[in-house]
């Protein structure tokens, strides 16, 4: 079942209008099929629906708002725009996962260009647009600020290749803008200050998000947008911002709902007074913000300021500490007072303690991420087992975790998926390569096999530590729903690729490095490779004639080899046999032809 | 080759005489580099993982930097806590959360950090530092170069600072003010109050 809005079961549906007029009866049908389906939201039942026949197909293509596009390569924007004519929100996802961890050149591709080119010819309307791992320069947001006239949000994820100057851009034009959102995406300093850029008079803007942005905003242009911003529920800060510029805003905009703080711990030479004062002054602000459910950012942060906060907790259901680098203690203070708190990110210097704490207050919990201050192989980590178990025994309603650690052992990771048979995201990094069981030396194998059995909700898994192909076999076996898999450094032969290719029907995603799987079990996989957004295998047994099997047999497929060195960050000469990356997907379109020297596709 | 008493800097020079730039370099990284200081007969530079050609048609990349034991010949045992080689990507954590993080901090169980202020001439905001992050003089002058965007000259024990544009100053217990260096570190963590500082000009 595809996913995707280029589905290849159906025919190539060319939307011939029926509205020459000559069958009223037929023209009656789409008309009332058209009004029903503009009701469907969800987008894997509008694919199922225009599967139907030709007059759904045509009347789903007419009505459909929303076009998600999984993988960029995988269709052409002239043919996603050929079949969907009345899209006003589109999300496209380009780059794979892996690639933001180095193990990619930063030119590999995933271009905005060709899209926003394309949109601003067919969808002059367009109000939304949402990117995930995409290049855009300036031009782009240049050309989008330009084209679309009722343009309203904006999200970029993890993106990059753009900076203020294109910022300036759509701050300036796009007057009705909502959402300005930028996560995790590099901004480069072009010196314009695009804060300044906003139009003078009440904006609309809901949300503003520039958390990830190194660059230091001229401040008071920030206080005076966010003072003609009456609806203004998100503001999100970079760490440039000091408490004294934070409570300024605060008191401005009270009732924001989601706040990310900034660096909570610069703090500005204005008033004479002591700690404590200084706390009290600052929560006074806090308190007065009663709508407030999100908290993050506390990326300096002077852990004496913490208790400033203490007035919002009781209302949070999100607190982003993963940047936050605080003991125990300083933790405990804050977690206490947050009952209803459902999403929590941490770093691991809370130790296991602060995780108990957390378990002892936040029943509600639905999301943890604990992140490591020392993302390192070889020392003791302040997390482990114990922190793992005390959660599953205190949030029992838990459906994500990652975690972060250097030591685990099967028995918590079993009490876990016993004790959260709602998980639907498994997320384990035990930082050591291939560590066993802490405490028995065992593989980690009844671990995750008792995840993929007891929680049968299960859609994202990432393992690791010392697996065999028991392993896989589990998940082949009990992983039914399983979507999305991450492997690293584990299994002992093609058996454990073999086992998850031919037992998961619904894997969409598979990312494994540093496995030892090979051509054999690649071909294994081949009939799930049309069924599948992409296949990612980095130094693991594959080789080259493989892979050239595989792209020989499968015309659909494209498969993409990459010779990239990580380390050195550049494209690695030698033999032409090697790679490092092997990335293949399906796709309708012949291979793209905007690939780096160090990408071959084959 | 005379076999001398197990001695770490005697290695490494022993080392740097024959060979390598890099292996020095590859000594100092890390904090255990235990092949830097294993005591060998041989020369430098075997038994070790150089470069070699991967064998033809095998996706594997050619620098063995990547740490793939069970590619190898199977007489190394991976053991669970040896030191490993880095790994590109691993642990999987983004770079940017990577930078985003304070120095690293040490054991302070207490909780209880030396926290003391720090203002520089002509800067509205101050930050605050902790003390017992830091072990010496130059390390706590790095810091407050990145912190404050600064250029820094050179510090030594014997000459204090040359060609710089800042001073550091510190208020110590009894009031007073005094330059940042002027007394063994032990004494300047227990006696500090706050930090200044102060711009070339003034002095």
């Amino acid at each position: 079942m595809s996913e995707e809005d280029g589905d290849h079961h159906s025919s190539e549906a060319t939307s011939t209008n029926s509205l020459s007029g000559s069958h009223p009866p037929d023209q009656v049908l789409e008309t009332v099929l058209e009004s029903v389906l503009q009701f469907l939201t969800c987008r894997r039942d509008r694919n199922a629906a225009s599967l139907v026949c030709r007059s759904w197909h045509r009347a789903e293509a007419f009505t459909r708002s929303e076009l998600f596009i999984g993988n960029c390569y995988s269709v052409s924007p002239a043919r996603a725009f050929a079949r969907f004519s009345k899209v006003r929100s589109i999300y496209i996802k380009g780059r794979p996962r892996f690639a933001d961890f180095n193990l990619m050149p930063h030119n590999w591709g995933a271009h905005f260009r060709p899209w926003v080119s394309a949109m601003a010819r067919a969808y002059p309307w367009l109000e939304k647009v949402y990117l995930k791992r995409i290049s855009l320069t300036n031009d782009d947001l240049a050309l989008l600020a330009d084209s679309f006239h009722q343009f309203k949000e904006l999200e970029l994820v993890f993106c990059e290749g753009f900076g203020t100057r294109g910022l300036s851009k759509v701050a300036y034009n796009c007057r009705q803008l909502r959402v300005l959102d930028l996560s995790d995406t590099e901004v480069t300093d072009d010196n314009v200050d695009w804060i300044s850029c906003f139009p003078e008079d009440e904006t609309c803007l809901e949300s503003l998000v520039f958390d990830c942005m190194e660059n230091d905003i001229n401040f008071d242009a920030l206080e005076r947008l966010v003072a003609r911003s009456p609806l203004l529920k998100k503001l999100r800060l970079n760490r440039y911002a000091s408490m004294r510029q934070l409570y300024q805003l605060l008191l401005r905009a009270p009732q924001l709902t989601h706040l990310g703080t900034g660096s909570f711990g610069l703090i500005e030479n204005v008033q004479n007074m002591d700690d404590n004062q200084e706390c009290n002054y600052y929560s006074s602000a806090f308190a007065a913000c009663t709508s407030l459910v999100c908290l993050s950012g506390f990326k300096d942060v002077m852990p004496v300021y913490l208790p400033s906060i203490h007035p919002v907790c009781a209302n949070l259901t999100s607190l982003n500490f993963s940047y936050t680098n605080i003991n125990p203690q300083q933790f405990r203070s804050v977690i206490v007072h947050c009952h209803k708190l459902q999403t929590l990110w941490i770093l691991d210097s809370v130790c296991d303690e602060g995780l108990q704490a957390a378990s002892e207050t936040c029943k509600d919990l639905r999301e943890l991420r604990v992140f490591p201050v020392d993302a390192d192989e070889d020392i003791e980590g302040p997390v482990s087992e114990v922190g793992l178990q005390a959660i599953s025994e205190g949030c029992r309603k838990l459906q994500s975790i990652l975690y972060f650690c250097q030591r685990m052992t099967n028995e918590a990771v079993i009490a876990m998926s016993r004790n959260c048979p709602d998980l639907l995201v498994f997320r384990l990094c035990i930082m050591g390569r291939r560590q066993p069981d802490s405490v028995t030396g065992k593989p980690m194998d009844e671990g995750f096999g008792a995840i993929v059995k007891n929680c049968q909700k299960l859609t994202r898994l990432a393992v690791s530590g010392l697996l065999t192909d028991k392993a896989f076999w589990y998940i082949g076996q009990y992983g039914k729903l399983v979507r999305t898999l991450s492997v690293a450094f584990a299994g002992d032969s093609d058996m454990g690729l073999r086992y998850v290719l031919e037992g998961c029907p619904r894997l969409q995603k598979l990312e494994i490095r540093d496995s030892p799987f090979g051509d054999a079990a690649l071909h294994a996989g081949a009939h799930r490779y049309y069924n599948m957004r992409f296949l990612w295998m980095s130094s693991c047994r594959v080789s080259r004639q493989g892979c050239e099997e595989i792209a020989r047999s499968m015309p659909r497929l494209v498969v993409e080899l990459v010779r990239y060195d990580g380390e050195e960050g550049s494209f690695m000469e030698g033999d032409s046999n090697s790679f490092t990356v092997l990335y293949l997907y399906r796709s309708l379109e012949p291979p793209r032809n905007d690939a780096p020297e160090s990408v071959t596709i084959l | 080759m005379v076999m001398r008493p197990w001695d770490p800097t005697t290695m490494i020079s022993c080392y740097a005489r024959k060979q390598n730039h890099s292996r020095l370099s590859m000594a100092f990284q890390g904090d255990l580099n235990l092949e830097a200081t294993e005591l060998r007969l041989g020369l430098p530079g075997t038994g070790d993982h150089e470069r070699r050609t991967p064998p033809v048609g095998v996706g594997v990349t050619k620098n063995n930097k990547r740490g793939l034991p069970e590619l190898e010949d199977g007489h190394r045992e991976e053991s669970t806590r040896t030191t490993k080689t880095q790994v590109v990507g691993w642990p999987p954590v983004r770079s940017y959360r990577k930078n985003c993080l304070q120095p690293k901090k040490t054991e302070s169980e207490s909780g209880g950090g030396v926290y003391v202020k720090v203002s520089m001439d002509g800067v509205p905001y101050l930050r605050k530092i902790d003390l017992k992050l830091y072990k010496e003089y130059p390390q706590l002058l790095k810091d407050l170069e990145e912190m404050f965007k600064l250029k820094g000259g050179e510090y030594s024990e014997r000459e204090g600072y040359n060609r710089s544009e800042f001073m550091p100053a510190y208020e110590d217990k009894d009031g007073d003010w005094m330059l940042v260096g002027d007394v063994p570190w032990n004494m300047f963590v227990t006696s500090c109050k706050r930090l200044r500082i102060m711009k070339g000009s003034e002095l």
